[in-house]
């Protein structure tokens, strides 16, 4: 009886290792990182996995051995209905689960350290800047040092870090590009940052990752590690773009709307990402005018 | 006149939730109809509705969870249709705006109308019979906790055929949940129900601490108290600590929606990420709140049905107060990816594997507690061992999420969502369905069907395997949680084998509904007639099934941590005794009922803005409770002579039995009674 239900449950864990195994092609993008920061997440995900399986096998071996071996049936096996202590064994179980929660600890000190969105990541590569910008729904890129934006497309040379300061027009937002790596989240009035680097060339699945609405499905945009010639190609031909992107254009882009096709800016107003954080921490709606917009806030 | 109510609200032009509300409808009506054509009105009234006996309020708390289950588990198959087919040009079935109220709504269900009544009802059931009491320390609040509780859940419903409900996650982040991203009354339906029945729950806190505190049987010190008893306390203690946070942060919601104040809107000051911290300051707790008991069933279970002891139980009340405390420590690892320093989501991934260390030890004590024992394989045991196999699962792939950098990739995907259910439903809800096997024959005197209550394991044991394996597949796949629809063709294979895992589920559900009727068909045969069905351990046994309602015609004098397995072994476990005395009880009283009515027409007159309703209503309440204050007939003694009536009944009946047959798990012998 025993047995056959531990078999059904080993087929099935078997099962899904299996489906584990076979997704492990590129399929699998968390397994299958582009760049240092989402390898270095990989890495500690399994090795976190492997540790603890000290703890996970014999558990699964002691529950189904000892639920076999002492079944009511067997009257073969030691009945000991007081024994109900032992030092040694307290001990292990103690010491054990506390063994490995100090070697992951370490881990988690040091790598939480190492792995910091805010800590710019270094290369001898000048970094690329990115303001990321999440509306509904749909996600806003300008490009300080090149002065132009887009929408729901980010291209960034590849082998050079690209450093984000991101915050949201809208409600609370995730800004995620798995194979690279760690999320940060996007909120209004407030600004995080990121640091990612793409160690090949190709186009990566960029989105929100906090539900926001009704639109959320759909806010997505393309990541595409490229060449530093085709980079700079790219924004070449981007400032041959009519659209300029103002206060107005702005106040247009800021509408709700869903699966927006990617556009291009030929030119931004300067410092529109800081006007876009600080109208909401002076009087709520966008009042500002234009002048505003030239002074810094203390962000 | 009707606020903001008008007919427009009802949605008749969407078949599906149209649907819903006439089949829901024909339920209530087969119900009601079903009760007025047998005459029972008067019955449910004075025996069920008013009553303030903690077994009948557990049995009703326990219907309450059991009906929700149905409702939050046809949102859950609904989610999983709708991620199985809404693929590429495919848009399933469901538009965002209803899909976004489904998972906000199964969400919202499970924790405070499914989760909740469940471990309460299981507490009322068994605590005050564990620790040897006579009822709860205070009668006519638990009447009120549950119908605050039973009319929460029915504003809930209410929701589904007027107006709509909340879209906003049942997190309810602001500023999605803010007037400005969320005008309609969805987010006032959440509010109002959530806030209600928190409040029921915090007095069902109150009540469980006070009642374990002060009136254990004489003899029972703290570490002579049955485990279950020890996770009730503890999970009183975080009610009571946990549950003002989350009372508050929805009032601050509230003034923001209904007077235009800003506590977490964008603009204004308001600050979002004070919600998030104040939500999960509860939100972890509740956490604990929802598996403690859980344990604590665990416990109970695995060493009854070993015929043994629990192995380590001084260790395995410390790591249940450890669990308790550190359960404060570690909300931050609900957003590590908010933006906070590495230093502080350090702090708190190592606060949070910390929690691990004495989940680990538990469950090693629970398999200790199978070494050398005489394992019975019964169907509550079936479902104590699913659990441990699969929390250990969960467990890993927590300590997995508690790594920050981990987070950052894993954090809001389906991986996640995999994680949190792999907790909650071995964690949680075997646990509940090994209390409700396990204490089933305590509270209605027969056992539950055995065959029918395997094949309900298998089906979620197996089910659950099937629908959320896929999903942690699809969480490395870098797909994030609530999504309406998908282009990734790579992700599509894993939602259609998840949506089959959610119908082995539905068998598993249906096969636990044919075990209810065969049960009730069959009392006859599985009848529990010395009120001790598994050779127990703990005092709840050591009365009749069902128990009297004064619960112990001597309150029992307590020797030991398995109290009742001690007084088998001295031969004194049904000594009769010489004589009798009056026994001190509460008289039932409707006032927590209309109490219960008087906070659903004050929720909903808040969430329609019918503000004279709210107010007559909110008089009312304060007026029913001034009368109950003042009222002081509110109890009486049972004659001494009706005691013995009712015992001389009880050994009459155990005369008749001298083994307890329960079929394949090996008889033994009782005692013969003096």
């Amino acid at each position: 009886m025993i047995r056959r239900k531990a078999n059904n449950i080993l087929r099935l864990l078997s099962l899904g290792a299996v489906a584990l195994l076979t997704g492990c092609s590129s399929k699998m993008v968390l397994l299958d990182p582009k760049g240092p920061v989402g390898a270095h997440e990989k890495t500690l995900i399994l090795a976190s996995i492997g540790i603890m399986m000290i703890v996970v096998i014999p558990v699964f071996f002691m529950t189904f051995y000892f639920a076999w071996k002492y079944r009511a049936s067997n009257k073969e096996a030691t009945y000991a209905p007081k024994w109900s202590h032992s030092g040694k064994i307290e001990f292990v179980v103690w010491l054990v689960p506390t063994v490995i929660v100090a070697v992951l600890g370490y881990l988690v000190w040091t790598d939480t350290h190492d792995l910091s969105p805010y800590k710019p990541l270094v290369s001898g590569q000048k970094p690329i800047n990115v303001e990321a910008v999440a509306m509904d729904w749909k996600w806003l890129f300008i490009y300080p040092d090149q002065h132009i934006a887009t929408v729901n497309q980010l291209e960034f040379p590849a082998n050079v870090p690209v450093n984000f300061r991101i915050t949201s027009d809208t409600v609370m937002t995730s800004f995620f590009i798995p194979r690279l790596g760690s999320q940060i989240y996007a909120m209004a009035g407030m600004q995080t940052r990121d640091s990612l680097l793409a160690t090949e060339p190709g186009t990566y699945v960029g989105r929100n990752c906090q539900f926001s609405g009704r639109g959320f499905s759909n806010m997505q945009f393309d990541a595409i590690a490229t060449s530093s010639q085709k980079f700079r190609n790219w924004v070449t031909k981007i400032k041959q773009s009519e659209n300029t992107l103002g206060i107005s254009a702005l106040k247009k882009l800021e509408k709700p709307s869903r699966d927006n096709p990617v556009s291009y800016y030929s030119s931004v107003s300067p410092h529109l990402f800081d006007y876009i954080i600080h109208k909401y921490k002076g009087g709520g709606t966008a009042t500002m005018t234009a002048n505003a917009v030239q002074k810094k806030p203390h962000a | 006149m009707l606020g903001k109510l008008t007919l427009s609200a009802i949605p008749y032009e969407n078949p599906i939730i149209m649907g819903a509300v006439a089949f829901t409808l024909m339920i209530a009506a087969f119900v009601l109809g079903t009760i007025t054509y047998y005459g029972k009105w008067g019955y449910l009234w004075k025996e069920w509705l008013t009553s303030v006996d903690h077994k009948k309020i557990g049995v009703m708390y326990i219907i309450l969870a059991l009906v929700m289950l149905l409702r939050g588990f046809a949102d859950a198959i609904m989610m999983r249709a709708q991620q199985a087919f809404s693929f590429g040009a495919s848009h399933g079935y469901l538009p965002a705006h209803h899909f976004d109220q489904v998972f906000t709504a199964h969400g919202t269900i499970m924790i405070f109308f499914m989760a909740m009544p469940f471990l309460v009802g299981l507490m009322n059931i068994a605590v005050p019979l564990q620790i040897g009491a006579r009822d709860v320390a205070f009668p006519f609040m638990n009447s009120v906790s549950l119908w605050l509780t039973v009319v929460s859940a029915m504003l809930v419903m209410v929701s589904l055929g007027v107006g709509e409900f909340s879209q906003a996650g049942w997190t309810g982040y602001p500023p999605l949940s803010e007037l400005h991203f969320s005008p309609g009354t969805g987010v006032d339906y959440w509010i109002w129900s959530i806030q209600i029945s928190g409040i029921g729950t915090l007095l069902t806190g109150i009540n469980f601490l006070i009642t374990i505190l002060r009136m254990r049987a004489p003899g029972m010190t703290l570490m002579k108290m049955p485990v279950f008893t020890w996770t009730a306390l503890c999970t009183s203690i975080l009610i009571i600590l946990a549950f003002p946070a989350l009372t508050a942060t929805l009032a601050m919601l509230t003034l923001d929606r209904y007077l235009g104040m800003h506590f977490f809107t964008n603009a204004l000051g308001g600050n979002m990420m004070m919600y998030t911290n104040l939500l999960w300051i509860w939100g972890h707790p509740e956490v604990y709140i929802l598996i403690l008991p859980a344990f604590g069933v665990f416990s109970e279970v695995v060493a009854t049905f070993s015929g043994k002891r629990l192995f380590g139980y001084t260790s395995m009340v410390y790591a249940t107060m450890a669990i308790a405390f550190l359960s404060f420590t570690v909300w931050l690892h609900h957003f590590f990816t908010m933006g906070a320093g590495p230093n502080v989501n350090a702090f708190f991934g190592i606060t949070t594997m910390i929690i691990a260390v004495p989940t680990g030890v538990k469950i090693f004590n629970w398999l200790f507690t199978m070494y050398r024992g005489r394992v019975r394989m019964n169907s509550a045991m079936y479902y104590t061992l699913g659990f441990i196999v699969t929390f250990v699962i969960g467990g890993v792939t927590g300590v997995v999420l508690a790594i920050p950098p981990a987070d950052f990739v894993l954090h809001n995907s389906l991986f996640l969502v995999a994680h949190f259910h792999n907790m909650l439903i071995p964690g949680a809800l075997f646990g509940y369905f090994a209390g409700y096997t396990y204490w089933f024959p305590k509270a209605f005197g027969f056992r539950l069907n055995e065959k029918w209550g395997k094949r309900g394991f298998w089906g979620w044991m197996i089910g659950f395997y099937v629908a959320f394996m896929p999903l942690y597949v699809l969480g490395f796949m870098g797909m994030p949680r609530r999504m309406v629809h998908y282009n990734n063709p790579a992700w599509h294979p894993y939602l259609q084998v998840a949506a089959i895992g959610a119908v082995i589920v539905l068998f598993g559900i249906i096969c636990q509904i044919i075990q209810l009727v065969v049960t009730v068909k069959e009392r006859a045969e599985t009848r529990d007639l010395i009120g001790d069905p598994w050779n127990g351990r703990t005092l709840e046994w050591s009365t009749s099934s069902p128990a009297p309602f004064y619960n112990f015609a001597h309150v029992p004098v307590v020797d030991d941590l398995d109290a009742f397995t001690d007084m088998k072994e001295k031969g004194i476990a049904y000594e009769r005794p010489k004589e009798y005395h009056d026994i001190h009880m509460p008289k039932n009283t409707g006032v927590g009922f209309v109490i219960g009515v008087l906070a659903f027409v004050f929720g909903f007159a808040m969430i329609w803005h019918i503000w004279w309703m709210a107010g007559v209503s909110a008089l009312g309440i304060v007026i029913s409770i001034i009368v109950r204050a003042t009222t002081e007939d509110v109890d009486y003694y049972v004659p001494a002579a009706e005691v013995e009536r009712i015992e001389n009944q009880r050994f009459s009946q155990l005369g008749s039995v001298s083994t307890v047959d329960v079929g394949e798990q090996g008889d033994w012998e009782v005692a013969a009674p003096a």
